[in-house]
């Protein structure tokens, strides 16, 4: 069964007396373990889409099933849950709480996940098992400004999995990184989703961000244009053995902590 | 997600600014620390008038003249003539009545040695100490015998007697003049200090009311009686004096009274009330700054909200609720305004205490106002802290992602 089955995809917006059709219809279904790369140029649809499979937004027609389940007619609450549970979010703008060290921003889903009733000692655990899996078990207590951008999103992808989501939706993750880096994360999700099995969407406009994964869907007008298996997969833990060795991991200026776009425009 | 916690977010939250958090607790420390010292000021004023209303005498119950009509003409109050000593005596056999005191009043120059006063002189009968629960200091006050021959004896006021004979000299015996005729000095009074009106009760001398009828003003009527009931329930004897009054002076059911019955209580009972009106619009100017403080807070608040649109937006995006959200947004408006409360009832306090030892203004902070004052800065986190927790609850996760 597929994890996520998208049928005629619909979503308009109106703004102002503009009627924006973002989605035209779109069809999709994505099983598990997959490694999906959507990408599109801007108002194509693919952030759209983005925002209806994450759950934080309603399509205006069409039926998306999540693990069999309807999840297009659902409350706001119930759509939060979901969102807690079974999505982790990785942005391209890293979204890290500022003047927080990694291990609460990372613990911060089980915060909404009874992690109230959880022992803090408990969640401490939880959160370092999900920032050893991204190599920053030593950084647990740096905060976001002491850490360079790579690292950052490391974190990022750290809190994703606290809640061992079954999907990881990345929106443009590697959009403020440099190539090294780049590549760096790109193996950590190829990891996560040969090792894990977890189901990745990716969001890239760069084509070659997108041959890290299995399948390749292009947006064009909000509709799917092109949806093939990619044939040559790029392997991010080849390519970073043979790159040459990193420039020293430098913290960022605190003015690049929060990098100014995340999720795009509206498309 | 537990309440615990979301205390827990929002004292982080609050710790990561923390200037701020104390500037917008800055503006309901002082509300609540000036509610309270307000209220203390006020509460201690009203002691003060409370002590000089038992100084003036228990149970006490005053008829004065009334106003006096002629031919159409209304003379001012107490002018009628028609209050006399037997209207006094006849008070005697009121039930509840325990002392009856007959007054004229009249003001003189007196004179004893070479020193002279200008002071009010008080013709008054022999239940007078007992009345106004005033005991003498040197030497006794004038008797029935005195009061029935119109004696020319006197008995001083303390500021009367330091005036004319020097502080703590016992004048009895020695000869004085009022209004140029000799008086003996037979006693002086304890000093009794300022009454409920602000006068100088000290400031006097006292004669049998005949003394001034006769000697000093040569009048048949009195000006006033003094009554003093057996219990604090003076309302009852205050009505059967004055119907006791009527029926003596022959009045008519349609004739209105020629003399007024005011008891203490009526008569402190204004004067709390003016000091109460007072307290409360000191309070109310002092909750005016509570109310900016709150107003501080939203603002604050929704600064904050405006400013963490990214932070709600990924809380949102990672599975909080709306309700999350908006009791986080709370809880931290609510953390502030107790916290200022707590410290404003601390200022509130070392404000009192300032006051009384600078200005050597009484004050008294009643527990309530404590309570009060902390419930109303609970109150105001709430409030205030609503509006911004809801915009904040309300925000587009979308929206609040992308906002920059």
């Amino acid at each position: 069964m597929a994890v996520i089955s998208v049928k005629d995809l619909v979503k308009t917006y109106i703004v102002g007396e503009v009627t924006v059709r973002a989605l035209r219809g779109a069809n999709m279904d994505v099983e598990a373990g997959e490694f999906v790369a959507v990408t599109g140029p801007s108002g194509s649809g693919k952030s759209t889409l983005m925002h209806i499979l994450g759950c934080l937004d309603r399509p205006t027609s069409g039926q998306y099933l999540l693990d069999g389940k309807d999840v297009s007619r659902m409350s706001k609450d119930e759509l939060a849950a979901i969102r807690n549970i079974k999505i982790g979010f990785v942005f391209q703008g890293f979204n890290l709480l500022s003047r927080t060290t990694a291990l609460d921003n990372v613990e911060l889903p089980l915060l909404y996940n009874g992690g109230s009733k959880m022992k803090t000692a408990e969640r401490h655990r939880r959160a370092m098992d999900a920032l050893g899996s991204v190599g920053l078990a030593d950084r647990y207590h740096h905060y976001p400004n002491q850490l360079s951008g790579g690292q950052q999103q490391r974190v990022a992808i750290a809190r994703a999995l606290i809640n061992q989501p079954s999907i990881i939706l990345a929106d443009e993750p590697t959009g403020n990184l440099d190539t090294h880096t780049s590549v760096e994360v790109m193996g950590i999700f190829q990891r996560l989703n040969i090792e894990r099995g977890i189901t990745i969407i990716l969001i890239t406009h760069e084509t070659d961000i997108a041959e890290y994964g299995t399948r390749l869907v292009r947006f064009r007008d909000g509709r799917i244009q092109i949806d093939q298996q990619i044939t040559n997969r790029r392997d991010a833990a080849k390519e970073l053995a043979a790159l040459p060795p990193p420039e020293p991991d430098l913290p960022n200026e605190p003015a690049d902590v929060v990098p100014a776009d995340h999720l795009g425009g509206v498309s | 997600m537990s309440i615990l916690m979301t205390f827990r977010i929002a004292l982080k939250a609050l710790n990561r600014n923390k200037m701020r958090t104390v500037l917008t607790m800055l503006g309901m420390i002082i509300g609540v620390g000036a509610v309270i010292t307000m209220v203390a000021l006020g509460r201690g004023a009203q002691a003060t008038i409370e002590d000089q209303v038992k100084s003036a005498g228990t149970n006490l119950i005053n008829v004065n003249a009334g106003n006096f009509q002629a031919a159409g003409v209304r003379q001012g109050q107490g002018m009628a003539t028609t209050l006399t000593a037997d209207d006094a005596a006849a008070l005697r056999d009121v039930p509840g009545v325990q002392y009856v005191a007959a007054g004229v009043n009249s003001r003189g120059q007196v004179i004893a040695g070479n020193q002279n006063w200008s002071t009010r002189i008080e013709g008054t009968d022999v239940d007078f100490p007992d009345i106004r629960v005033w005991p003498v200091r040197y030497g006794m006050f004038f008797t029935q015998q005195d009061v029935n021959s119109a004696a020319k004896v006197a008995v001083l006021g303390s500021v009367v007697a330091d005036t004319l004979f020097g502080p703590d000299v016992d004048p009895t015996g020695q000869i004085m003049r009022i209004r140029n005729q000799p008086f003996k000095v037979i006693g002086v009074m304890t000093s009794k200090g300022q009454g409920s009106f602000g006068q100088d009760q000290d400031d006097t001398i006292f004669t049998p009311y005949t003394t001034v009828q006769k000697k000093l003003q040569g009048i048949q009527h009195i000006n006033n009686i003094s009554v003093s009931s057996v219990t604090a329930n003076t309302a009852p004897v205050a009505a059967a004096v004055g119907e006791v009054l009527r029926a003596r002076h022959k009045l008519g059911p349609g004739d209105p009274d020629d003399f007024m019955v005011r008891t203490q209580e009526e008569i402190a009972s204004v004067r709390t009330e003016t000091t109460r009106t007072m307290t409360t619009l000191l309070a109310a100017i002092a909750g005016v700054s509570l109310l900016v403080g709150g107003i501080g807070i939203m603002n604050i608040m929704l600064v904050s909200v405006t400013e963490r649109t990214r932070e709600i937006g990924l809380r949102l995006a990672i599975g909080a609720r709306g309700k999350d959200v908006l009791l986080q947004f709370l809880v931290e408006a609510i953390v502030i305004s107790l916290f200022g409360g707590l410290l404003g009832i601390g200022l509130g306090f070392g404000l009192s205490a300032a006051v009384e030892n600078f200005f050597q203004w009484p004050t008294s902070i009643p527990p309530n106002a404590i309570g009060m004052a902390f419930g109303f800065a609970a109150a105001t986190g709430v409030f205030f802290g609503f509006y911004p927790a809801r915009k904040a609850a309300g925000l587009d996760p979308i929206e609040a992602l992308r906002y920059e």
